[in-house]
C-alpha cells in the first residue's frame, strides 16, 4: 500500500516538472495564435531563452540574472517573429521555421565559441539554480498517509518557475476573458477588419501578443537550463515547442485545457520512465521499445476520437491588409 | 530562377567546404609527415565521457610529439562514412573512428583505401587493414557494482543506460553480477534513457529517469549514458545520492557524490595505436582489453577518497586479481546471450 503511494506521489510530481515548461510555452502559442499569428518558432525561442540563460547564470552567478537574459533574448526573436509577420507581412509558419532554424544552429555555435565545451554550457551549482523551495510544515506531515507526501513533494518541493507556470494559467484564463485587452485579443485573431473598423491597431495589438509569447517562451527555457537542468545542451528542448503546439491545438485554444493537453503528455512521459522493466500484472514486463511509443499511440488516439473538432481562431496564418 | 538555384547549389557546395575545418591543419609541405585523424561519434568530443576519453588520449600524443591531427564531429548519421572518406582522401596514416556506429562506415572505407590504417574503438570491422578495439565493460562494471552494493544502505541500487544495445547490456549485466557478489538480495532498478542515437544526450531525461529511481528507494546510481549521464550525475547531487560516472573519470565532476567512475582506457586506446602506426608497430584484428590490459578499471582519486573506505578498497582489489587470474568468472552479456551468471 505504502508502495502505491509512494509510486503514485513520485509520478504526480514528475509529471509536474514535465508539464512546467510545455505549460509555459504553449500559453505562449495561446497568445500569439489568439491574436492570429501562428507561431511554429516557440520552440526556437525557448531553446534561445535556455541557453541564454544558462550563459548568464554561468558568468554571472546569478539565477535571476539569467532569468532575465533568457526573457530579453526570447523577446527579441519574438520581435524579429513580429517585425517579418506583422509589419512585413510575411509568411508566419516560414518565419517560425526560421526562428527554429536560426535557434538550433546559433546556440550551439556561441555556446561552443564562449565557453569551449563543445556546444555545452559549464554545469551550473545550486547557488546560480531556481531550486525546489521546501514548503512549512512539509517535514511535519510527511508521515501522513499519501497526503503528507503530496504536500510535500507535488505541491512543495518544486522551483519557483514551476509555481509561476501554475499561476500562468489562470492569470492566461482571466487576461483573455475578463479584460478589455483580452476581449481585443481575441477578436483580432477572429476578425482583424472589425478592431481596425473599431480604430484599434491591428498590428500595435498583435505586438503585444506577440511580445507576451516571447517572454513566457524565455520562461520556459530557463526553466529548462537553470531550473529542472543545471546547464543548456545542444538542442536542449528537444521538440518541446512542437509538443506545447499540439497542447495547444488538443486545448482547441483555451488555457484549462490546453493545461490539461499539457498534463498528459506529462503524465505519459512520466510514466514512461517508471513503466521501463516493471513487471505489469497479466503482461510482465513490458519491452522498452513498447513504453516508449505509448505517448504518441495515446495522442494520436485521442485528436483521432475523443477531442473532437478543434477549430484554430479564424485570422490565424493571415497577415492583415488594411485596404484590400 | 535556374540561375538563384545553381548559384543556391554552390553556395552550398563552398558551405560544406567551410565545415572541413581540421582541428589543427597539417602541415601540407611535407608530403610524408605522419598525421592522424579521427571522427568522433555523437555526443561529441567534449562529452565529459567515452568520446572526451579518445580526445585525451589524441591531445596526449600531440603534446608529446607535436604532431598535429585532424578531428571531425559528426551531426548526422550520413556524415561518418563522408567524414572517414574525407580524412582518408587528405591522407591521413591513420583514421580513428570512435563508437561503435561507426562499423558499417568502417567496413565500406576501410576497402576503398587498403593503405591507409583504420582503429575502430567498440567495434568490430574484420578487415586486413582495421584494427577493432573491444573492452571487457563487464569486468570494469563488476567491481562498481561491488561499490555500489557496498555503499547502498536502502539495499537498492540503480542503473541508467543510454540507448538499448548490447554495449549498455553489456554493462548492466556486469554491474548486476558485482552487486550480487557482494549483497544477493539487493535490488537492482535498471532503465534506459531511449532506444535511437539521440539517448546518448538527452540530460533532462536521464535526470528525470534517476530521480524516479530515488523515488524508488535507489541510493547509488551507476550511469552508462554518454552525455544523458550528465543529468543523472547531477540529479543525484541534487538529491543527496550517490552516483558513478563512466568512460572517463567524472570524480571530479560532483566530488563526494560521484562514488567512483568506471573508466574505459578509451585514452590509452587511442594513443597506442597512434603510436603504434606512427612507429609502425601497428596491427589490424581484433583487441580486447579488460582489467588485466588495464582497458578498464574504477577510478579513486582526492574527490572519492572520502566515500571509498578502506575495506570496500580491498574488497574490491581482491575481487580484481580473482578476475585477473581467472578464479572469478565475469559472464559477457553477448557471450551468454542474455545476462545469464
Amino acid at each position: 500500500m505504502d508502495d502505491t503511494a509512494l509510486w503514485i506521489v513520485s509520478l504526480l510530481a514528475s509529471t509536474v516538472r514535465l508539464a512546467t515548461p510545455l505549460v509555459l510555452a504553449s500559453l505562449a502559442g495561446f497568445y500569439s495564435e489568439r491574436a492570429g499569428v501562428v507561431d511554429i518558432g516557440l520552440e526556437g525561442k525557448m531553446l534561445t531563452g535556455a541557453f541564454a540563460a544558462a550563459a548568464t547564470a554561468a558568468v554571472t552567478g546569478s539565477p535571476w540574472a539569467g532569468l532575465a537574459a533568457a526573457i530579453a533574448a526570447s523577446l527579441l526573436l519574438a520581435l524579429v517573429h513580429g517585425f517579418a509577420c506583422i509589419t512585413h507581412r510575411g509568411d508566419q509558419v516560414v518565419a517560425g521555421v526560421a526562428i527554429n532554424t536560426i535557434a538550433a544552429g546559433l546556440t550551439a555555435v556561441l555556446a561552443n565559441a564562449w565557453f569551449d565545451l563543445g556546444g555545452r554550457t559549464p554545469s551550473l551549482d545550486g547557488g546560480q539554480r531556481f531550486l525546489g523551495l521546501h514548503f512549512p510544515l512539509a517535514e511535519a506531515v510527511r508521515g501522513v498517509p499519501l497526503l503528507g507526501r503530496f504536500y510535500g513533494e507535488v505541491i512543495g518541493g518544486q522551483n519557483l518557475l514551476v509555481y509561476l507556470a501554475v499561476l500562468a494559467v489562470p492569470a492566461t484564463s482571466w487576461v483573455a476573458y475578463r479584460t478589455r485587452f483580452g476581449l481585443r485579443l481575441r477578436a483580432v485573431g477572429e476578425n482583424p477588419a472589425a478592431v481596425d473598423t473599431a480604430g484599434i491597431s491591428v498590428p500595435w495589438l498583435r505586438y503585444r501578443a506577440v511580445l507576451i509569447t516571447g517572454l513566457l517562451c524565455g520562461v520556459a527555457g530557463a526553466y529548462l537550463s537553470i531550473a529542472q537542468g543545471a546547464g543548456f545542451q545542444e538542442n536542449m528542448t528537444a521538440g518541446k515547442g512542437y509538443l506545447a503546439l499540439a497542447a495547444l491545438i488538443l486545448g482547441k485554444w483555451r488555457p484549462y485545457p490546453t493545461l490539461a493537453g499539457c498534463l498528459l503528455f506529462a503524465a505519459t512521459d512520466a510514466l514512461q520512465a517508471r513503466l521501463q522493466g516493471v513487471a505489469l500484472p497479466v503482461v510482465g514486463a513490458v519491452p522498452v521499445q513498447i513504453i516508449e511509443v505509448l505517448p504518441y499511440i495515446l495522442t494520436v488516439l485521442l485528436l483521432a476520437g475523443f477531442v473532437g473538432k478543434s477549430i484554430p481562431p479564424k485570422a490565424a496564418g493571415q497577415a492583415y491588409v488594411k485596404d484590400r | 530562377m535556374s540561375r538563384a538555384i545553381r548559384a543556391a547549389l554552390a553556395a552550398a557546395a563552398l558551405l560544406s567546404c567551410a565545415f572541413f575545418v581540421p582541428g589543427s591543419a597539417p602541415a601540407r609541405g611535407a608530403e610524408a609527415a605522419f598525421f592522424p585523424g579521427v571522427v568522433f561519434d555523437y555526443g561529441g568530443k567534449y562529452d565529459k565521457s567515452f568520446n572526451e576519453g579518445v580526445l585525451t588520449g589524441i591531445e596526449r600524443f600531440h603534446r608529446e610529439t607535436g604532431i598535429n591531427y585532424k578531428a571531425l564531429e559528426i551531426s548526422n548519421d550520413v556524415q561518418r562514412e563522408q567524414y572517414l572518406r574525407r580524412l582518408a582522401e587528405h591522407g591521413a596514416d591513420i583514421i580513428l573512428a570512435v563508437g561503435f556506429s561507426q562499423a558499417p562506415a568502417v567496413a565500406k572505407v576501410a576497402k576503398e583505401f587498403p593503405e591507409i590504417k583504420f582503429t575502430l574503438i567498440d567495434g568490430v570491422v574484420k578487415l586486413p587493414n582495421v584494427q577493432s578495439i573491444l573492452f571487457s565493460e563487464q569486468e570494469g562494471s563488476y567491481l562498481v557494482g561491488m561499490l555500489a552494493a557496498l555503499s547502498s544502505k536502502t539495499h537498492t541500487v540503480g542503473f541508467v543506460g543510454g540507448m538499448d544495445i548490447p554495449l549498455i547490456r553489456r554493462f548492466e549485466c556486469g554491474y548486476e553480477q558485482g552487486v550480487k557478489a557482494v549483497a544477493p538480495d539487493d535490488h537492482i532498478i535498471a532503465n534506459m534513457v531511449g532506444t535511437t542515437p539521440a539517448a546518448w544526450s538527452d540530460p533532462t531525461r536521464g535526470g528525470e529517469l534517476a530521480k524516479s529511481q530515488f523515488d524508488r528507494g535507489v541510493d547509488v546510481v551507476f550511469a552508462a549514458a554518454g552525455q544523458s549521464g550528465i543529468g543523472v550525475l547531477q540529479a543525484a547531487k541534487d538529491a543527496g545520492k550517490y552516483s558513478i560516472g563512466v568512460d572517463s573519470n567524472q570524480n571530479h565532476l560532483f566530488p563526494g557524490s560521484v562514488l567512483t567512475s568506471m573508466v574505459k582506457r578509451v585514452d590509452v586506446a587511442a594513443y597506442n595505436a597512434i603510436k603504434a602506426a606512427q612507429d609502425g608497430t601497428w596491427q589490424a584484428g581484433v583487441r580486447t582489453l579488460g582489467l588485466k590490459e588495464e582497458g578498464v578499471g574504477w577510478a579513486l582519486d582526492e574527490n572519492n577518497a572520502k566515500l571509498v573506505t578502506p575495506e570496500m578498497k580491498a574488497a574490491l582489489d581482491a575481487a580484481s586479481a580473482e578476475i585477473q587470474n581467472g578464479t572469478r568468472k565475469v559472464a559477457n552479456y553477448d557471450e551468454t546471450n542474455g545476462c545469464k551468471y
